[in-house]
């Protein structure tokens, strides 16, 4: 089936719960509201046209100047072997959809990557927990305004860089002879170059 | 031994019956031979730690150890003293005197077999009359060192290796030592030297070759074998990729040395009762025993030497099919090794003995029948090997491979 | 001294760790094992938390996230061809694979079509590393299940083609070789000649590698029958690849969805046919791998004698820069399966968002499910078959 032919099953069945097909470069897409997409997503596994048996990827992007998030779903058919994309456009103030969990085993781990790195809430999901990062991680990460923390179990999350004290040769041999024009006589012994250098 | 000393003795011009210092002479005597069996161990386990390092590389395409000495013999030496000068590690909440004593445990349980085998026709240290039985039963003395191991690392993975090991090693002891019973019963003595007699040099006149039921006997015994000494296919108790060293995980240093040590001395050990008991031993085809027995002079020592060359030969040869098996084969799992023992290879050895048994009275009735038996067997036995050299040559030119003694040493 | 443990973020959805989960399943005098994170043969940093009595698993709970780079976010930062060396080590096994992903979604993008002979190059270089994959694949599958030997074989094999990878161009492992719109070099002199004869090699030593390992009694006992992946729960779960393929589905992107230049080349699918066990076992996802090799080689023969001159590289912007909101989407028969790269371009030189949705990742997934009531040494031998690679899964 055609994408145009499955908007239009969609169409059909959810009215206005499902938008338009949105003609994009080359990947058409159809934006559901966001509490319709579990029954969306079931009725494209279930019924016997269109047959999604299979959730290939789930993301998520943020968009901090549209103050929205959007969830991506890219289905696909083994049985008819045809391709659809879904979006769903959440509040990015409190990011919530219903889970997918219960319609494809898939999304479990999917669905816990986006809520760990961007933190998008799933409702209905059983195991809602981080999944890349450590439990206690404060934030998310894959967020546009996302800052990280100073530290993390007393572990510093800056570091010095490591060019910092490296002097150039001639560089060094500049202050050298500046110094010596400054202060002459006196000093002469003092400097040998006690910082270190780079090996260039 | 005894024997031996008492000769020394009287060489000296004492009688040993009524000289004062006898006994002394025998604890001397037998400190003298116990410190020569555990260096023989000692450096028989570290040759073939090399050995078994060069075998498995050339298996694998690779060189092997060929820095340290000529064709990197002496590896061993090298990593003795590495791990002799390595940091004694004891983890904080091991139970310390159980830690501390396993591997002895393992290395007397395994050097005591030693003083029961036969080198060759007069080498042995002693020949007791229930020389088989004797090392059954201080072989068992090493499963008490890897259970101590593993339940005082105090780590969980070194308890599965374990209890692992505790259920294999206990497991096949029944079918290896009723296959043992099959040479026993053809011999008619539990000495080791009674039942080297009983066989001859060539090979129709070994065990083996005896009769099915022996064949099927050798066989079980050498699965047994490979069970009881933790060798792949039955090396789930140190499985390295699951328990990433199973009972010896916790061990450093010298003492993780011992259990290595134990491994690659027993890989002698099985070889060498595979070899006695089923194989002729130290008997030289076309010299009977009693020629040995008769000779004097230089003729007796050449006779003794080949005798021991020919033991340690065959020997040699069954550590290396054991080596070979251990890089060619994957592991077994554990409630398959199980089913194994207990659903196989236990009816089967029961079976093979009352077979042995009904075969013995049909031989004595009928000699005839038992030579043809022999030779049946041993041509079946001839033709097996003709094939098996047949196929490797063709599994070489199939592959377009080539054999290269020249380089990489 | 800060106190680094605070409060999660959102008080309303319950957070627990790992630990709680297990903590909270009632058990008596069971175990709670860690198998990893450092452990022989995990595939990568990769930590299972398992619940056992003795030798048969309750549950094995996976534990990712050790090797997390975020890649993702990296992406975001860097130009678009700057991003190219960073999807090398999203799979460094199948280091051209994962280049080729994102390649194609950039081109689609843009709209650009690569030269013909830059296809060709680029198809070489890919079949050549799924053989090297399906090599270290195989070759570790047979370590964890305790056959020492085969993995040198592999390794072996692996020497040839990493020569010639490293003569294509200059890498043994993390190739860098495409670019957006072609690829960085093209095919060096008398290379066709060199990849002829390591394919006649090769193909006398698979049937070897099978008399060795495939097909030996005591690997069929220990992998026939463990833990069989029904079609339908393999694609519920999102399966892809080789572990696809061996349950039974017949479906292959380079087959099905073709793209580059596979509707010019014949080559077969290997599907799982239970010849040992039942379908979809531990032993035909080790079967279809070895299978593969074998249709690679024929690939790789075809390529070499079809390539066509030409440029390697298409007419490109010196910088690459589109509207953004832009978004496309690509997939690729990485040698784990089924890789799909999500680009979303950015009103500057770099992407807004990158999507890499990887086969290992979905793999894990199934674990949890698959372990209860195996044994130890079997859950090693169900993450062996499965093909996992902790750098694919944390990205």
């Amino acid at each position: 089936m055609t994408a145009e032919e499955i908007q239009q099953v969609l169409a059909e069945k959810f009215g206005e719960s499902v938008g338009a097909l949105q003609p994009a470069k080359q990947d058409p897409w159809v934006l559901v509201k966001p509490e319709a997409i579990a029954e969306v997503c079931r009725f494209l596994k279930t019924d016997p046209r269109t047959r999604m048996d299979s959730l290939m990827n789930l993301t998520a992007v943020d968009w901090p100047k549209r103050n929205q998030i959007d969830v991506i779903y890219h289905l696909f058919s083994y049985a008819h072997r045809h391709v659809f994309i879904l979006k769903a456009q959440l509040d990015r103030a409190s990011p919530v959809v219903p889970s997918v969990e219960g319609v494809w085993k898939a999304a479990d781990w999917l669905e816990r990557e986006q809520f760990d790195l961007l933190g998008v809430q799933f409702q209905g999901h059983p195991d809602l927990r981080r999944i890349m990062l450590p439990d206690d991680w404060v934030g998310h990460p894959l967020r546009k305004d996302y800052k990280e923390e100073s530290d993390y179990h007393r572990m510093s999350t800056t570091r010095e860089s490591p060019l910092d004290g490296f002097v150039r040769l001639d560089e060094l041999k500049k202050r050298a002879a500046a110094k010596t024009a400054e202060a002459p006589a006196a000093q002469a012994p003092a400097h040998a170059p006690a910082k270190k250098e780079m090996p260039s | 031994m005894q024997g031996f000393l008492d000769n020394l003795i009287r060489s000296f011009g004492h009688d040993p019956a009524t000289w004062p210092w006898t006994q002394f002479v025998y604890l001397a005597g037998m400190g003298l031979f116990a410190f020569a069996v555990i260096n023989f161990a000692a450096i028989t386990a570290g040759i073939f730690s090399w050995a078994e390092r060069r075998v498995a590389a050339r298996m694998q395409s690779r060189v092997g150890p060929n820095r340290v000495g000529p064709g990197g013999f002496l590896q061993w030496v090298a990593d003795a003293v590495k791990l002799l000068t390595k940091e004694d590690l004891i983890p904080a909440e091991a139970d310390k005197i159980l830690f501390r004593a396993a591997p002895y445990f393992m290395m007397v349980g395994f050097a005591c077999v030693f003083v029961a085998l036969p080198f060759s026709h007069r080498l042995v240290i002693a020949d007791m009359n229930i020389g088989i039985f004797f090392i059954l039963a201080v072989t068992a003395l090493i499963v008490v060192g890897i259970i101590m191991s593993g339940w005082s690392s105090n780590s969980k993975w070194s308890l599965f290796g374990a209890i692992r090991s505790a259920a294999q090693i206990i497991s096949y002891e029944i079918p290896g030592g009723i296959a043992l019973m099959i040479p026993v019963m053809l011999a008619g003595t539990l000495s080791t030297q009674g039942i080297i007699r009983a066989q001859g040099g060539f090979p129709w006149q070994w065990f083996v070759f005896d009769n099915p039921a022996a064949f099927a006997a050798f066989v079980i015994y050498f699965i047994s074998a490979l069970a009881e000494g933790n060798r792949t296919p039955f090396d789930l108790p140190e499985a390295e990729s699951e328990l990433v060293s199973g009972y010896n995980t916790e061990y450093s240093g010298m003492r993780f040395s011992y259990f290595f040590l134990v491994e690659w001395g027993n890989m002698w050990v099985m070889s060498a009762l595979a070899t006695t008991m089923f194989l002729g031993g130290w008997q030289i085809p076309g010299v009977s025993a009693a020629t040995l027995d008769a000779a004097t002079g230089g003729k007796a020592v050449a006779l003794e030497l080949v005798s021991l060359a020919i033991f340690v030969g065959k020997t040699l040869f069954w550590v290396f099919v054991v080596m070979w098996l251990r890089w060619t084969l994957p592991r077994i799992r554990v409630d398959q090794m199980m089913n194994m023992c207990w659903k196989y290879l236990v009816p089967i050895s029961f079976a093979a003995v009352g077979f042995v048994g009904v075969w013995m009275l049909v031989v004595h009735a009928v000699p005839a029948v038992g030579m043809v038996m022999r030779a049946i067997m041993f041509v079946l036995g001839a033709g097996v090997a003709v094939l098996f050299v047949y196929r490797t040559a063709q599994n070489i030119r199939d592959t377009g491979d080539k054999f290269d003694f020249t380089s990489n040493w | 001294m800060t106190e680094a443990r605070r409060a999660p973020e959102n008080p309303t959805m319950e957070m627990t760790s790992n630990k709680e989960i297990l903590r909270r399943i009632e058990y008596t005098g069971d175990m709670l094992l860690n198998m990893g994170p450092q452990h022989p043969s995990t595939h990568g940093v990769i930590n299972f938390l398992v619940q056992t009595d003795g030798e048969v698993m309750k549950r094995a709970i996976p534990e990712v996230g050790y090797l997390h780079r975020s890649i993702e976010k990296i992406g975001e930062k860097v130009t678009y061809n700057g991003f190219m060396p960073y999807t090398d080590r999203v799979d460094y096994i199948t280091a051209m694979c994962a280049n080729q992903g994102y390649a194609m979604a950039v081109e689609r993008l843009l709209g650009v079509t690569v030269p013909k002979r830059a296809e060709y190059c680029r198809t070489i270089a890919t079949e050549l590393n799924r053989i090297s994959s399906h090599l270290i694949s195989a070759g570790t599958m047979s370590m964890d299940i305790g056959a020492v030997t085969p993995f040198p074989y592999a390794l072996r094999e692996r020497e040839f083609i990493n020569d010639l990878l490293e003569e294509l161009c200059g890498a043994r492992l993390t190739y860098n070789y495409l670019r957006i719109g072609g690829v960085a070099y093209d095919l060096p002199e008398g290379y066709a000649e060199k990849l002829v004869t390591f394919l006649d090699h090769f193909e006398k030593i698979l049937p070897e590698f099978n008399r060795l390992i495939t097909y030996n009694e005591i690997f069929i006992q220990r992998l026939a029958n463990l833990a069989p992946i029904s079609a339908e729960m393999a694609i519920d779960y999102c399966l892809v690849g080789p572990n696809l393929r061996a349950s039974g589905v017949k479906f292959d992107v380079r087959k099905d969805i073709p793209y580059s230049i596979y509707p010019e080349v014949q080559f077969e699918v290997p599907v799982g046919k239970g010849e040992v066990g039942v379908v979809g076992d531990a032993w035909d996802r080790f079967w279809v791998r070895v299978e593969e090799m074998k249709q690679s080689c024929r690939i790789l023969r075809q390529c070499v004698a079809q390539v066509p001159r030409g440029e390697v590289m298409a007419k490109m912007p010196r910088k690459i820069k589109m509207t953004e909101g832009l978004e496309a989407y690509s997939r690729i028969e990485s040698s784990r399966g089924d890789m799909q790269y999500y680009v979303v371009a950015g009103a500057a030189e770099n992407a807004y968002r990158v999507k890499v949705r990887t086969g290992s990742f979905t793999a894990m997934g199934i674990i949890d499910a698959l372990s209860r009531g195996l044994m130890i040494a079997d859950l090693v031998a169900l993450i062996a078959s499965l093909d996992v690679v902790a750098p694919e899964i944390d990205r």
